[in-house]
C-alpha cells in the first residue's frame, strides 16, 4: 500500500509540474492577472480609500465579503472545536482542595467543606504536579502586557504597515498561552473567563456583519463605509479607512477567543482545568 | 532578489518538510513543522509579501506549534508506524 501510494504521489507531482509550465512567468506585467485588475488597484487604493496599505485596503474594503466569511469560517471552526471537545460536566472524584503556600512550595490537602481564607499566602492550585516557578511567572508577567500593547498595534496600524485584525488576534491570543503556561491553567481561565471568550467570539462576527448591515441601513451597499460618513464624523473616503479599523477589530476579537478557546480546550482534554 | 538565498531557504523548506515526516519523534515532528512555517516566512518575506509572512509568523510558527505541542503530550509520544 505505502509503494502504490509513493507511485501515485509520484505521478501526480510530475503532472502538477508539466501543468506548472502553462502558467505565465513570474511578475509577467502582460499575464491576465496583472494587466486589468491589479494595476486599478495599485493606483486607486490610496485615493478610494485612504488606505497606504494596498492588501489592507483589498482585504477590508474591496473584497470585504471575502474577510467577513473567513471571519465566519474562523467562528465555526472554534464553535466545531467546543462541540468537539469540551467536557460539559466534569466531576470531582474526591472533594477536596489543594493549595500551595507560596513561599515554601507546600501543598496543602483540605478535604471537606473547610476553605482557606483568601487573603493569605496560600493560593489554589489543580494538581501537585503543577510547577510554581517564581522567575518565569514574574517575567512572563512583565512581558504580557508588552506582547499585548504590540498587538494592539498592529490592529491599529495594519492600515499604514503590514498586519491587520488576523495578526493581531493571534498574537493576543498568544500573549494568553504564554501567561497559562508561565502560572497555570485555572489562573488564566480565571483572568479570560469562558463565556466572555465566547461572547467576543460571536461579537467579532456580528461587529464585522454590524458594520456592514449599518453602511445598509444608512442607504449605501453592504460593507460601503463611505456612507458612514456622518457617522464618523469625517469625509467619505477618510471614513472608508475608519471603517477598515472597525471591522478589524471584530476580526482581532474573533481570532483572538479562537485562539484562546483552542489551547484551553487541547491542553486540558475539555476540561478547562490543569492544563499543560 | 537574491538567489543564493531563495535557494538556501528553499532547500531548508524541504529538509525540513521530508524530515517533519521520516521522523518517529512527534514532539520533534512538531518542532520541524515550527521550522518549515518560519523558512515559509522568510521566503515570503524575501519575496516581499510581508503580510503574508507577518501571518506565517504569528500563526504557522508560533500559535500552531504550540498547539501541535499541546496535541502531542495528550498522546503518545512516538508513533506506532
Amino acid at each position: 500500500m505505502k509503494k502504490v501510494s509513493l507511485v501515485l504521489v509520484l505521478v501526480f507531482g510530475l503532472v502538477l509540474v508539466y501543468v506548472l509550465t502553462d502558467f505565465p512567468k513570474w511578475g509577467d506585467p502582460s499575464s491576465p492577472a496583472s494587466s486589468h485588475l491589479s494595476p486599478y488597484y495599485i493606483e486607486h487604493s490610496l485615493e478610494d480609500t485612504s488606505v497606504p496599505n494596498v492588501v489592507t485596503a483589498l482585504l477590508a474594503d474591496y473584497r470585504g465579503f471575502d474577510t467577513m466569511f473567513e471571519t465566519a469560517v474562523v467562528f465555526t471552526a472554534a464553535m466545531a472545536c467546543f462541540f468537539l471537545l469540551r467536557v460539559l460536566v466534569c466531576y470531582r472524584t474526591r472533594d477536596e482542595r489543594l493549595y500551595r503556600h507560596l513561599e515554601s512550595g507546600v501543598v496543602l490537602r483540605i478535604t471537606g467543606p473547610k476553605r482557606l481564607p483568601p487573603g493569605s499566602s496560600f493560593r489554589r492550585v489543580e494538581s501537585p504536579r503543577a510547577r510554581f516557578d517564581v522567575v518565569t511567572s514574574k517575567v512572563s508577567r512583565i512581558l504580557v502586557p508588552f506582547i499585548q500593547l504590540f498587538a494592539l498595534y498592529v490592529v491599529a496600524h495594519g492600515h499604514h504597515s503590514p498586519g491587520g485584525g488576523f495578526q493581531g488576534g493571534v498574537i493576543l491570543g498568544a500573549a494568553y498561552i504564554l501567561y497559562a503556561i508561565a502560572h497555570d491553567l485555572q489562573t488564566a481561565c480565571d483572568r479570560y473567563l469562558e463565556r466572555v471568550m465566547f461572547t467576543m467570539l460571536a461579537g467579532g462576527v456580528l461587529l464585522y456583519a454590524g458594520t456592514g448591515a449599518a453602511c445598509m441601513a444608512l442607504g449605501g451597499n453592504f460593507l460601503d463605509y463611505s456612507v458612514l460618513a456622518p457617522v464618523f464624523q469625517l469625509s467619505p473616503v477618510a471614513s472608508r479607512s475608519f471603517g477598515i479599523l472597525v471591522v478589524e477589530i471584530g476580526v482581532a476579537m474573533t481570532v483572538m477567543s479562537t485562539m484562546i478557546l483552542l489551547y484551553n480546550f487541547l491542553v486540558s482534554m475539555g476540561r478547562c482545568e490543569e492544563g499543560l | 532578489m537574491f538567489w543564493q538565498i531563495d535557494n538556501f531557504v528553499l532547500t531548508l523548506v524541504i529538509i525540513s518538510a521530508i524530515a517533519a515526516i521520516q521522523i518517529k519523534d512527534m514532539l520533534g515532528a512538531a518542532i520541524f513543522f515550527g521550522i518549515y512555517s518560519f523558512m515559509m516566512c522568510v521566503l515570503w518575506a524575501v519575496m516581499g509579501a510581508v503580510d503574508v509572512a507577518f501571518t506565517e509568523a504569528s500563526v504557522g510558527a508560533g500559535v500552531s506549534t504550540v498547539l501541535f505541542i499541546a496535541a502531542v503530550f495528550r498522546t503518545t509520544r512516538r508513533t506506532k508506524d
